[in-house]
Order: C-alpha cells, then sequence, then structure tokens
C-alpha cells in the first residue's frame, strides 16, 4: 500500500525530469522573469519567457528545490511553450485541480501528457505546494507580476 | 580548549535505562501510523507526553476547572495551590534559589521576548550591541533583531567552525565593553551543539555582561543547574520536554527581574489600580497579567513529577550511547553528509544526502512511519553557513532505541533505492 501510493507518486516520467530538467537555463534576452519561492522548504525557482504578443515563445527555469517542484517546473516548461497565454492558464487550472484532487479529473487525463504523471501528489496534501510553486510562479510571469511568487 | 561535558560525570557503572518499560508509559509511542509502528524522530520539535500528562490535563478540566489567584471557593484554591506547586517544581527542577525567580510565558520564545521587550528595551542604547551565535533558532534573533532596531543598538553574531561549533576566541574577542547582553543557544537544534555555557557566561561576567540562555534543546536531555551555570536568564518550553504545549518558564535572577518594567499590563500584575497611578505586583506576577495557562501549567506540574524522578545519569548515558549509535549507521551510508558534527552534542543528527532534497527523504521515511523533520529547523543562517537549502534532522528522545535507529537507516536505504 505505501509502496504503491510512493510508486505513484515518484512516477518514472517524475523521477525522469528531476534528473534531466529540460529548459533549465537562465535566460539572458527574457522579456519577463519571476521568482518563486516556497518559504516552508526552501524550494527557490524563477522562470523566464519570452513573448511574442499573446504566445509564449519560449520558456526556461533556474533554481533548486525537491524533486516534486523540479520535475513539475520542467515538464511545465515544455507544455506551454508555443502556447497562447489563455491556454497556458488554462492548463494551470488543470493541473491546479488535478493536483489537489478535484473530483472528475481521471476521465480527462489522456490529453494532458506527462502532466498527468502528477495525479498522485493529491495523495500527499504536503506536497501540493511544491508541485505547483512553477506554475504559480508562471502565472506571476504572465501577469507581469513584479514581486516575487510565494506558496504561503 | 577545554570543552565543558555534560556527560564528564557519568560513572562508568550505572544502572541501565529500562527503555521498554518507560516507552509504555507514553500512549502514543504503541500507535501506527501509515500501517507502520510509529518511529518518532521529530523530538527536537516537539517531544511525546507520558499518560500522567494527559491524564492531569483531563482531571483539571473534568474536576478542577476554575480561573486562579483570588479565589475564595474551594476549586480556586485547589487550582491555584496546583499551579503554584508546578512553580515549586520547576524551581526544584532547575535548581534556582527562590520560586519567585520562575516566570511561567508560554514558551522558550515568549521568555527570549519578554526579556528582550524589558530588558533590553531599558538598557539598550544606540551604539550599544547584543551579542548571539550563528546557531541560533529564530526565535532568539528576532526578538533581539527587534529590540536593536528600535533602540539603534547593533546585533552582532559569534561564528560557527566547520563542526558546528563556536569559535570561542572569537566569541572573547566580541565581548566588549558595548555589549549590554550575550543571549546563547544552551543546545542547538539544527546542528545538536552542546555549547560551553558555564565558560562562555563566566567570561561575559568577567566583563559585566548578563547572558541569557535558550534552553529549549537541553532540559529533554539533561539535568540543568541555573545557580551553577550563574545564567542571569533560562527560557525553555514544556512541550519540548514531555510537557504540554503553551506553557514555559523564563528563569531570571531575581535582583535583575526586579529591576525589569512589566511586559504585559493587565489583571493579576497589580497590586493596585486607580486610573492615576497602578502599582505593579511583586515578583514573579508582575510578568504574569492576565488569566494564565492554568491547565497546562498544571499538567506540566505532573510533567516536572515525570522527569524528577528519571534516572538522569542513565538517561544521559542512555542518549550518548543512542547518539553514538546513529551517527555510526548513518556515516555508513555514503553520500549521507551530517550538518553538525561538534564533540559535544545532545539529541539532533542533521544530514544531507547527496542531491536528493530533505523534503523529498521526508515524504518516504514518512511511508515507512518514520517522522523526521525537513527543512530549515527555524534556523535559516545555519543553513546558509554550511550551504544547503534544508537538512533533514532526526532528533531523539531517551525512549528511541537502537532498532528505531536501524528503521531509519532502512527508509534512507528505499529513498536512495527510489533516487538510484
Ligand atoms: C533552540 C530553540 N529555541 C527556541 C525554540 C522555540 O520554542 P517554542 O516554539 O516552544 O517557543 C525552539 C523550538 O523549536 C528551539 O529548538
Amino acid at each position: 500500500m505505501a509502496a504503491d501510493e510512493l510508486r505513484s507518486l515518484y512516477q518514472e516520467i517524475i523521477l525522469e525530469h528531476n534528473k534531466n530538467p529540460r529548459n533549465f537555463r537562465t535566460m539572458e534576452d527574457s522579456d519577463v522573469s519571476v521568482e518563486g519561492y516556497n518559504p516552508l522548504c526552501g524550494d527557490h525557482y524563477t522562470v523566464y519567457l519570452k513573448l511574442e504578443g499573446d504566445v509564449v515563445k519560449d520558456v526556461s527555469f533556474k533554481g533548486s528545490g525537491c524533486a516534486i517542484s523540479k520535475a513539475s517546473a520542467s515538464v511545465m516548461s515544455t507544455m506551454v511553450k508555443g502556447r497562447t497565454k489563455q491556454e497556458a492558464e488554462a492548463l494551470f487550472e488543470r493541473f491546479h485541480d488535478l493536483v489537489t484532487g478535484k473530483p472528475g479529473q481521471s476521465a480527462s487525463l489522456d490529453d494532458l501528457g506527462s502532466l498527468a504523471a502528477f495525479a498522485g501528489v493529491s495523495e500527499f496534501p504536503a506536497r501540493v505546494k511544491c508541485a505547483s510553486l512553477a506554475w504559480h510562479t508562471l502565472h506571476g510571469a504572465l501577469e507581469n507580476k513584479q514581486e516575487a511568487i510565494t506558496t504561503e | 580548549m577545554i570543552a565543558q561535558s555534560p556527560f564528564a560525570q557519568t560513572p562508568s557503572k550505572t544502572i541501565p535505562l529500562d527503555v521498554e518499560r518507560l516507552r509504555r508509559d507514553f500512549p502514543i509511542l504503541q500507535t501506527s501510523v501509515r500501517g507502520k509502528p510509529l518511529v518518532y524522530l521529530d523530538n527536537a520539535a516537539t517531544t511525546q507526553k507520558p499518560r500522567v500528562v494527559i491524564d492531569a490535563l483531563r482531571r483539571y478540566y473534568e474536576a478542577q476547572n476554575a480561573n486562579i489567584h483570588r479565589g475564595v471557593h474551594y476549586l480556586s484554591e485547589l487550582g491555584t495551590k496546583l499551579y503554584e506547586d508546578a512553580r515549586l517544581k520547576a524551581q526544584d527542577f532547575i535548581h534556582a534559589a527562590d520560586w519567585r525567580e520562575i516566570i511561567f510565558v508560554r514558551g522558550t520564545t515568549e521568555g527570549i521576548n519578554l526579556v528582550a521587550a524589558t530588558y533590553g528595551r531599558s538598557k539598550l542604547n544606540e551604539g550599544d550591541e547584543v551579542l548571539i551565535s550563528g546557531m541560533e533558532h529564530h526565535s532568539n534573533i528576532v526578538p533581539w533583531q527587534m529590540v536593536c532596531g528600535e533602540r539603534k543598538a547593533t546585533l552582532k553574531v559569534v561564528p560557527l567552525n566547520d563542526n558546528g561549533e563556536l569559535v570561542l576566541e572569537e566569541y572573547d574577542r566580541m565581548l566588549s565593553s558595548r555589549t549590554k547582553m550575550v543571549a546563547l543557544a544552551h543546545v542547538s537544534n539544527a546542528l545538536g551543539t552542546v555549547n560551553p555555557l558555564k565558560r562562555m557566561i563566566a567570561m561575559a561576567h568577567a566583563k559585566g555582561i548578563p547572558v541569557l540562555v535558550d534552553g529549549a534543546q537541553a532540559l529533554p536531555h539533561m539535568k540543568v543547574d541555573v545557580q551553577d551555570l550563574d545564567c542571569d536568564f533560562y527560557a525553555f518550553s514544556a512541550h519540548k520536554m514531555y510537557g504540554p504545549t503553551g506553557i514555559g518558564v523564563l528563569y531570571g535572577k531575581s535582583a535583575l527581574l526586579q529591576d525589569m518594567p512589566p511586559y504585559q499590563g493587565g489583571g493579576d500584575m497589580i497590586k493596585s489600580v486607580t486610573f492615576e497611578k497602578t502599582l505593579f505586583n511583586d515578583l514573579p506576577y508582575k510578568f504574569e497579567a492576565g488569566t494564565p495557562n492554568i491547565a497546562d501549567g498544571i499538567a506540566f506540574g505532573a510533567t516536572l513529577d515525570y522527569v524528577q524522578a528519571l534516572d538522569w545519569t542513565a538517561v544521559m548515558h542512555y542518549e550518548r550511547d543512542l547518539l553514538d549509535y546513529a551517527t555510526e549507521q548513518l556515516s555508513g551510508i555514503k553520500s549521507l553528509r551530517l550538518i553538525g558534527t561538534a564533540r559535544e552534542k545532545a539529541g539532533v543528527i542533521s544530514f544531507v544526502l547527496g542531491t536528493i532534497h530533505p523534503h523529498d527523504i521526508g515524504t518516504i521515511l514518512d511511508q515507512e512511519g518514520i517522522a523526521v523533520r525537513t527543512g530549515h529547523h527555524c534556523a535559516q543562517p545555519v543553513m546558509i553557513r554550511y550551504d544547503v537549502p534544508a537538512t533533514v534532522r532526526a532528533s531523539f528522545a531517551f525512549y528511541n532505541t537502537k532498532s528505531e535507529v536501524d528503521a531509519l537507516v532502512r527508509g534512507i536505504g528505499k529513498v536512495l533505492e527510489v533516487f538510484a
């Protein structure tokens, strides 16, 4: 039981993204960069965006934190590239519903791609903030927030 | 440098601690979490409570509840006696000279804030200094920062060496004519270091500087004698020494306490009130405004009975052995790095494991029923000093066992498997 839950949290995809995070770099010529941190555990990332009108042309992130937060940031970066702000925000909403265990999610996991790997997080309430840190930070960047984003 | 060892007096022939019997005093230790027997290694955050303490709380609310002090009826007199008895027991436990030197507060944090806000605010002036150490808990940093800011005084910090020990030569150098207060942890909650307090207090006193000790992590592991230490203030929390939350003690030398302005105003802390003038009460009530935490105070009395009856020589011997065993077992794990390797330690092992984040380690251990703490342990400057974002902290009490240490080691094995 416990082992199953662990495996559902630390899925291969998550472990792999943690080991080899995508788009893990500072972006010198970004249009927006926003810092996000979780003061409880010290997870700390900066999300960089290059925008063209409403479209996210490029996205990268840098920072440190636990496997869940890092893998989530990595997957996020692969998912939102080339999407419009509205599409990115809609993905965030679905991701948030997924990790907080909102009912009716499993039916529509198919089109979520790698994001679906984070479904197991909902069994670990203490880790929801880890999983959503990068997304909150992205949200701040899309809204062109000047101040750092915190999960508290 | 001769480190003063709290264990130095341990004779070679002690009666071993009957841990299995003691464990039965703590109902929660018989429980399971996530289908596994609870392995509770988060004692530095708060300790578990023996049944006698839980019973005392229940008894108070079921059969003794009344407000105390100034009541003329039976229950009020009974409550007053039980509450005041707890004060006498606390006096006895830390060997204070006078019961009036025991001020009941919410805990260590409030005790330190009380001294900073009264003694600090009335004594500090522009250019003065308060000296703390690099291993302090936020509660022995922020109150001083606040009062220093207000009084234009400066906060100075004694550095740590790579093992997590205070550099005494630096400490000596930093004690100056501008230093108006020294505030030091007895035992570090993040590193486990036991500071050579007696010597450090003597060094401060040689220059006429008073010393406050944050004893939150010392009382659960050792007998403390405030007169022998000769500290001026000593703050601690009941919940970290097997007692209830919401109550603790600020010990202060009466000459200093007498001289200090009150902390909060209200009932109980006054002798007489008119709109023109208020006459403050005597010690310790001058510092205890309002209805106190009666229930937890009384249950703290039961706690003190319990800990007073322990064979402390055996407890310290046992805990030292357990900590040595845990240190040895964990050191055998290749990618594990201990944070805090002072010669004198008590109760705490902090570590990091390769590049695996402590938060992930904590989650996996939790699935095995093992409770540890991960994070900065309210000591962010310590994390910065050792260049880690966070640590995993296993912290022990006398009811922990070597087989629980083995469970921890197995749990770390699982972590390494997941992140292989
Ligand atoms: C060394 C130290 N000082 C102070 C405190 C604060 O104690 P409390 O939260 O009970 O006031 C703690 C508790 O975490 C501690 O470990």
